[in-house]
C-alpha cells in the first residue's frame, strides 16, 4: 500500500527566515504521526502547505502515491485532508449547525446536514447540541465542533494543530479515544504538539523539526520525554534548581474573600476567593482558560479595585482599594496573560515600556520628567539577563517575537525585585530553553524572599514550579494544598469542576 | 379627526419613511458583512440627482430608479475600492464619500433647480384605490411595495440562505471565514454594492415620491438617520421597519400639528423639527438597552481585513 502522504524536499522561504528546509517524511494509512518541535521550528508552516493555505517554494507532495499540488484548503478537503486548527476558526454569534455548514464545500440542506452531524457525533461520542450558540460553549466543546466538521468530510488524513493546549486532562483522554478510533478505521492523523508525554501515549511515529530542518524521525514509545526534548532544542536540557527542604517565611500576600463583578459578556468573575502566599513560596493556580483567571489577575494587579481594603493585604497592609500604580509602590508587580497591548505597548520602545511599569520602583521619573538614561540602562540589563533577542532598548515591543517579548516582560518585572509577583501564563509560547530560564528566575526570586502567584493552564509547568497549588473553576478557588499531594487526575477533576463531571457522564 | 385625515396622515407617513427604510436596509446588509459605510447620505444624493436628471430627460420613472441604483453602486464602489482593496480607514472614507456625494450632486444639479417633473404614480390601477380604505393598501407607488418586499427579502436572505450565512460569517470573524476559504473581500464588495444600490434607490425616492424637483441636499440628513437606525435596530430588519416608520410618523405629526393650529402648535418649530430624530433615537436606544441587543452586532464591524499570510 502506498504512503497516505509523502513529503519530499519541501522548502519554504519567508523574508529573513527559512521556515522549512528540505523537509521529507511519510505518513502511512492509519498511522498517528507526531510533528514535534519548538515554536518557530516550522511545524505550522509545514502543515499549512499540506492543507493548501501556503504553497511550498520547492519540493513535492505525494498523496496516496500520486504527486499533487494543493492550491487551497478547498482542494485539500477534496483530496480527503481535514484540519483542526489550534485557534478555532469559529463564529461565536452563530450556532453549531451554522458553523459546520459554513465549513462544508458541498451545499447540503440544513436538515440533512443536521442528521449527518448527529450520526457522526453518536459514532464518535462527541456530544453537542447543534442549535446552541458557540459563544455559550466551553473550549473543549468548541474543539468538538471543529472535529465533527472535519469528520463529516470522511477524511483520510486529519491534521491536529496543538489540540490539547486548552483541554483538561479528562477532555484530552476523550480526544485520544476519538483519535485512536479514527486511526483504527484507517484515517491517518498528523498530530502537532510539544507535549511529549501525550505524544508518547498516542503516536506511532514522531518527526522532529528544529529551525525548519528535519532532525530525526523516531518511535516515541522507545524514547524518553527528555531525549525527545533534547532533540527538539538541540542541546541538553537544564533542570530547575530548587533548594531542597527550604522553608517558607511568614505570610506575605493575604487574599481574603475577594470577589469581582461581571464585566464583559463572557468574562467569568472571581467569586469569594481566599488564599495565603508565604515569603519564598510559589503559589500555583491551575484551571482551564476562561474560568476567572483574567478577573483574578486584574483584581490582584489593581486593574479591578476591591471595595474592601483588606480583601488583599501585603505584610498586613490593606491594598484592596489601591490602583495598579500604588500597588506597585507597595511591592506588588503583575504580568497579565495578553502580552501585546496589555503587558506592553506594541508601538512603544522597550525603554518606554520599562518606564510604564518600573518608573516608581526604580526612580525613572523625577519631578514629572522621565530619566531616559535610567530607563535605557535598566532595559539593557533586562535584555542581557534574560537573553531577549532584540536590537536594543530602542526597538519597539511589537517588533519582538512572542517568546522574546514574554522574556522581556518577565525580566522587566522580576528585576524590579517585587515583594509579591503575580504572573499569568509565564511561558506561553516560549520555547523550552527560554521557559526553563524564566522558571529558574522565578524560583530564584522566591528564594530571595518574594511571594509569587503563578496562574497557568500548563499543568506540567505548575507541577515543576509551584510549592502550593489551587485550582480555579468558574471563578471559585479550590482549597490550596502542597503540590506533591495532588495527582494529575485530581487536578483534572477540579479543573473540570461540577460542570465537567456532568459532561463526562 | 376624520377618517380621511387619518388616511392622509398614513399616506404621508409611508412616503416619508420609505427612503429611510430602503437606505437602512442596504446599510444593514453592508454592516452585517463587517463594513461600516458612513457614506449613505452621499450615495443617496448621487442617486437623487441621477434619478432627477433621467426622469427630466426621459420621463420614465422606472428607468430613473434603475439609473439611480446604478449610480449608487458606482459611488459605493469608490468606497469599496478604497476600504476593501486598499484597506483605507472605513470611517474616514465613508465621511469623505458623503462630502463627495454632496458636492457632486450639487455640481451635477446646476441648472436643474426649479424645473418640475411628475411624481411617480401608484402601482395599482386607480379603481382599486378608489375607496379611502383601499387607498391605504393599494394607493402607493412601486417604491413603497419594493421597500416592504426588501424587509422580508433581507430578513430571509440573512436568516435562511447559505449566501446570507456566509455574509454573516464574514462580518462575524473575517479571518476564520478566510481560513475556511471564503473570499472576504469579494463578499464585502457585493454587500457594499448592494448597499450602494439601495442608497441610490432611496435617493431616487426624493424627486420621485416627495418633491417633484431638484434641490441641493434634498435628502436632508435622512442618510444619517438610516445609519443610526441600523445600530439602534440591533441589525434586525423588522425593527428597522418599526424605527423608520416611527421617524416618519413623528415627522408627519409635525406637519399636521402646524397646519391644524391646535394646542400642539404652541410647541416651537425648532423643537418640532428635532422631534423625529429625538423620538426615533430615544425609542430605539431603549430597545437596544436590552441585554441581547449588542450580541447581534457584527464582531468585525469597521475593522479592515488584513490576512496574516
Amino acid at each position: 500500500m502506498p504512503n497516505r502522504l509523502e513529503l519530499s524536499g519541501i522548502t519554504k522561504q519567508f523574508p529573513g527566515v527559512l521556515a522549512n528546509d528540505h523537509v521529507s517524511f511519510a505518513v502511512k494509512p492509519g498511522e498517528i504521526h507526531a510533528l514535534l518541535g519548538e515554536n518557530g521550528a516550522g511545524k505550522s508552516t509545514l502543515v499549512k502547505m499540506i492543507y493548501g493555505i501556503m504553497q511550498p517554494d520547492a519540493g513535492e507532495i505525494r498523496w496516496n502515491g500520486e504527486p499533487v499540488v494543493v492550491p487551497n484548503p478547498k482542494a485539500a478537503r477534496k483530496l480527503g485532508i481535514g484540519m483542526v486548527f489550534q485557534h478555532f476558526s469559529l463564529f461565536e454569534a452563530l450556532t453549531v449547525l451554522e458553523n459546520i455548514a459554513l465549513g462544508m464545500d458541498a451545499k447540503i440542506p440544513s436538515r440533512e446536514l443536521e442528521a449527518r452531524i448527529r450520526e457522526v457525533m453518536t459514532a464518535y461520542g462527541l456530544l453537542l447540541d447543534p442549535h446552541r450558540t458557540v459563544a455559550t460553549l466551553s473550549v473543549g466543546e468548541r474543539q468538538r465542533i471543529e472535529i465533527v466538521r472535519a469528520l463529516l468530510l470522511n477524511p483520510q488524513l486529519l491534521i491536529m494543530d496543538e489540540p490539547t493546549s486548552v483541554l483538561t486532562p479528562q477532555e484530552v483522554e476523550q480526544l485520544f479515544t476519538v483519535l485512536r478510533k479514527l486511526a483504527a478505521e484507517g484515517c491517518s492523523i498528523l498530530y502537532i504538539s510539544h507535549k511529549l508525554h501525550e505524544i508518547k501515549a498516542l503516536c506511532d511515529t514522531a518527526t522532529i523539526l528544529r529551525g525548519g530542518k528535519l532532525v530525526d524521525t523516531c518511535d516515541p514509545k522507545l524514547e524518553t520525554s527528555r531525549s525527545m526534548a533534547e532533540k527538539m532544542i538541540g542541546t541538553g536540557l537544564k533542570d530547575i534548581v530548587k533548594a531542597e527542604g527550604r522553608g517558607f517565611g511568614p505570610p506575605k500576600l493575604l487574599v481574603n474573600r475577594l470577589s469581582t463583578s461581571r464585566t464583559g459578556h463572557f468574562d467569568v468573575p472571581v467569586d469569594d476567593v481566599s488564599f495565603t502566599v508565604r515569603t519564598g513560596e510559589i503559589f500555583g493556580i491551575a484551571g482551564v482558560a476562561g474560568n476567572g483567571q483574567n478577573a483574578l489577575l486584574d483584581a490582584l494587579s489593581g486593574e479591578i479595585r476591591s471595595e474592601d481594603r483588606d480583601a488583599i493585604t501585603i505584610d498586613g497592609k490593606g491594598i484592596g482599594m489601591m490602583g495598579t500604580t500604588e500597588r506597585r509602590r507597595h511591592g506588588l508587580c503583575a504580568v497579565p496573560e495578553e502580552r501585546n497591548g496589555h503587558a506592553a505597548v506594541g508601538d512603544f520602545t522597550l525603554s518606554d515600556n520599562s518606564v510604564l511599569t518600573a518608573r516608581d520602583r526604580l526612580g525613572m521619573v523625577v519631578m514629572g520628567l522621565i530619566n531616559s538614561g535610567a530607563a535605557k540602562t535598566y532595559t539593557g540589563k533586562v535584555i542581557a539577563d534574560f537573553a531577549v533577542k532584540a536590537l536594543g532598548p530602542a526597538s519597539t515591543a511589537g517588533s519582538l517575537s512572542g517568546g522574546n517579548l514574554q522574556k522581556y516582560i518577565m525580566g522587566r518585572e522580576i528585576l524590579q525585585k517585587p515583594s509579591v509577583l503575580v504572573v499569568s501564563q509565564p511561558t506561553w509560547g516560549v520555547d523550552a530553553g527560554a521557559a526553563a530560564a524564566i522558571h529558574q528566575a522565578l524560583v530564584d526570586l522566591a528564594a530571595a524572599g518574594s511571594a509569587i502567584v503563578v496562574i497557568s493552564q500548563d499543568l506540567d509547568e505548575l507541577r515543576t514550579l509551584s510549592d502550593t497549588l489551587a485550582v480555579i473553576n468558574m471563578g471559585r478557588l479550590s482549597p490550596a494544598r502542597p503540590v506533591r499531594d495532588f495527582s494529575v487526575d485530581e487536578i483534572g477533576l477540579l479543573m473540570g469542576g461540577v460542570h465537567g463531571t456532568v459532561e463526562a457522564a | 379627526m376624520t377618517s380621511e385625515l387619518i388616511i392622509a396622515i398614513i399616506v404621508t407617513v409611508v412616503g416619508a419613511s420609505t427612503p429611510i427604510l430602503i437606505a437602512a436596509l442596504g446599510e444593514l446588509v453592508v454592516e452585517k458583512s463587517g463594513v461600516l459605510n458612513l457614506g449613505v447620505e452621499g450615495m443617496m444624493l448621487v442617486g437623487a440627482i441621477t434619478a432627477f436628471v433621467v426622469l427630466f430627460t426621459t420621463g420614465n420613472h422606472y428607468l430613473a430608479i434603475l439609473c439611480a441604483a446604478g449610480a449608487g453602486v458606482a459611488t459605493s464602489l469608490i468606497f469599496g475600492f478604497l476600504t476593501l482593496s486598499l484597506s483605507a480607514n472605513q470611517t474616514a472614507t465613508g465621511l469623505a464619500l458623503t462630502i463627495f456625494g454632496t458636492g457632486f450632486s450639487a455640481l451635477a444639479g446646476q441648472g436643474y433647480s426649479a424645473r418640475p417633473v411628475t411624481l411617480m404614480g401608484p402601482l395599482f390601477p386607480a379603481d382599486l384605490a378608489a375607496h379611502p380604505i383601499w387607498r391605504v393598501l393599494f394607493g402607493y407607488s412601486a417604491l413603497v411595495y419594493f421597500s416592504f418586499a426588501m424587509v422580508i427579502g433581507v430578513w430571509w436572505f440573512l436568516k435562511k440562505t447559505r449566501a446570507g450565512l456566509i455574509l454573516r460569517a464574514v462580518g462575524e470573524n473575517d479571518l476564520s471565514a478566510h481560513s475556511i476559504g471564503y473570499s472576504v473581500v469579494g463578499v464585502r464588495y457585493a454587500a457594499v454594492a448592494f448597499g450602494g444600490a439601495m442608497a441610490g434607490i432611496a435617493g431616487a425616492c426624493f424627486p420621485l415620491l416627495l418633491t417633484p424637483q431638484w434641490a441641493e441636499r434634498m435628502t436632508a440628513g435622512r442618510g444619517w438617520i438610516a445609519v443610526a437606525l441600523v445600530v439602534f435596530a440591533s441589525w434586525r430588519p423588522f425593527r428597522l421597519l418599526a424605527g423608520a416608520y416611527l421617524f416618519g410618523l413623528v415627522m408627519t405629526m409635525e406637519l399636521y400639528a402646524k397646519a391644524s393650529g391646535g394646542p400642539l402648535s404652541v410647541i416651537p418649530a425648532e423643537l418640532w423639527a428635532a422631534m423625529p430624530y429625538l423620538a426615533t433615537v430615544v425609542v430605539l436606544v431603549l430597545i437596544s438597552l436590552r441585554r441581547d441587543a449588542s450580541s447581534n452586532a457584527p464582531a468585525c464591524l469597521g475593522r479592515p481585513f488584513l490576512p496574516t499570510n
